[in-house]
């Protein structure tokens, strides 16, 4: 069992079931008064932030969480399989549990993805990932202004706007975080 | 002033001199002797939220405890015919760690016999004006005695949304309120004292004739910054308040501290209707250099030794 003396940025604890990362701590002690730890906790479920306050010494339960750097093999049928980089052991993932993170992925793509009780309610892709346009109208010849943009189709499916001198073919640099185009990499 | 991020250590290092020198200087024109009391005691105080450290011979024969504040030794000496009495101490509490506190830290203490807790306050705001007023600093602009005072039951309800009725005998439900959504804001334009609380939070001060104990706290930005009170010297008061807090540290699984006979000895004796304050010097230097944590005014904070 764990207590208040062992939170710290990150730790993982289970509220009702649920586990909690604590993203901000502070000690708070009102004079002649009972010591509290006045935390922020993300819910590592919904991702939803909560303020909590514990009295100092108060037990908590530590959430049986892990994190595992996992390298992306296949798909297979609604699921992608994906492998342990360092025990090789192999996890499947629905496209539901993915998410928006079904686009990020190719064939070697590395993702930390956070196990709870060893089910996995997680996914982090890398901050940026590198993808091919497959589809877009053709780009105009010397403009080079990113001020205007066009849809463009990616290998993963993931649609996104480009500048106009960006055409298929070309590849191009997304920010994970937000799902936007950064700007076109060689190769 | 110089803002905090321009400040060098050096600079922070004369400052905190100058405060100091300049403590003294008040106290000592206002006719205050600056007494010594010791840092190893054989009772650390009783207060149910406070953990000292306790002090071994190297035989591992139990010497005392650190001080958690000087009070005892300076209420003995109000006994022995000392009527204004101060002393820069360097107190100690075994669990407190945050940007407000440090296990050692220096607490300013002065007592004043035949007074009440009004002309401690007084005292208070005179000492922020004497310190403040030939300097600029942000947070004191301004500032003027006396500082509005506020009774507990009145921010409890105004900030909490609670009457303090409501929370008797539940100390843990009311400190929620209190850290969560009454001392961030107390004193947001200026200091202010806090007065008349539950007679439950304050072993050592009087009860004023409305049953709630005669103690103060000034409040400046959510951040407390001394603890004063009209003084309990009745002594078998003071014992019963003594035995009832051993019995609420064993309840809960805390060391429990012995009783200071010698403190009580001096209380059976007589002592003269006081008033006192403890004021965090580290603080009153953060909050005057607009630093944002103790350890940045402090030359060694425990994480920089």
């Amino acid at each position: 069992m764990a207590d208040t003396s062992d939170i710290k940025k990150g730790f993982k604890m289970l509220i009702d079931g649920v586990p909690y990362a604590v993203v901000e701590h502070q000690f708070v002690k009102p004079g002649k008064g009972q010591a509290f730890i006045r935390t922020r906790i993300k819910n590592m479920m919904t991702g939803a932030v909560i303020d909590r306050t514990f009295r100092s010494g108060e037990k908590l339960e530590k959430a049986d969480t892990e994190e595992r750097t996992m390298q992306y093999l296949y798909p297979e049928g609604d699921s992608r399989v994906f492998m342990d980089t360092r025990s090789y052991e192999q996890l499947t993932l629905t496209n539901e549990q993915l998410g928006e993170n079904v686009n990020y992925l190719l064939d070697g793509t590395e993702c930390d993805i956070m196990l709870f009780e060893g089910r996995p309610i997680g996914v982090t892709p890398p901050t940026f990932v590198e993808l091919r346009v497959t589809e877009t109208e053709p780009g105009f010849k010397g403009d080079t202004s990113s001020n205007t943009t066009k849809p463009a189709t990616l290998e993963t499916g993931l649609q996104v706007n480009v500048p106009l001198f960006v055409n298929a073919g070309d590849k191009v640099k997304i920010d994970t975080r937000t799902g936007d185009y950064v700007e076109r990499v060689k190769g | 002033m110089t803002a905090f991020a321009d400040l060098t250590p050096l600079d922070i290092l004369k400052l905190r001199a100058r405060l100091l020198r300049s403590i003294r200087r008040f106290f000592e024109e206002r006719g205050f002797m600056e007494v010594e009391a010791p840092n190893i005691v054989p009772s650390p105080g009783l207060d149910l939220h406070l953990s000292a450290f306790e002090v071994n011979d190297p035989r591992g024969a139990r010497v005392g405890w650190l001080a958690t504040s000087p009070e005892y030794q300076m209420k003995r000496l109000l006994v022995s015919g000392a009527e204004r009495i101060f002393q820069v101490a360097k107190s100690y509490r075994a669990d407190e760690k945050s940007a407000l506190h440090e296990r050692e830290f220096t607490m300013l203490e002065w007592y004043r016999a035949h007074a009440t807790s009004e002309s401690i306050m007084g005292d208070t705001e005179d000492l922020i004006q004497h310190l403040t007023e030939k300097g600029d600093y942000p947070l004191f602009r301004g500032v003027k005695g006396p500082w509005p005072r506020y009774a507990v039951e009145d921010v409890l309800r105004e900030h909490g949304g609670v009457e303090l009725d409501a929370l008797t005998g539940d100390d843990e439900a009311f400190f929620r309120i209190w850290v969560d959504q009454v001392q961030p804001r107390l004193g947001s334009d200026g200091p202010v004292f806090v007065t008349d609380w539950p007679a439950s939070m304050a072993s050592l001060a009087r009860l004023k004739p409305n049953g709630m104990a005669d103690r103060f706290e000034a409040f400046l930005k959510g951040i407390e910054l001394c603890n004063g009170f009209g003084e309990l010297t009745d002594a078998d008061e003071q014992r019963q308040r003594l035995l009832r807090d051993q019995a609420d540290r064993r309840a809960t699984g805390k060391p429990v501290y012995p009783v200071d006979e010698r403190f009580l000895q001096a209380l059976e004796e007589g002592m003269p209707e006081s008033g006192g304050n403890a004021l965090g010097v580290d603080r009153l230097l953060m909050l005057l250099v607009g630093a944002d944590s103790i350890q940045a005014v402090m030359p060694f904070p425990e994480d920089r030794l």
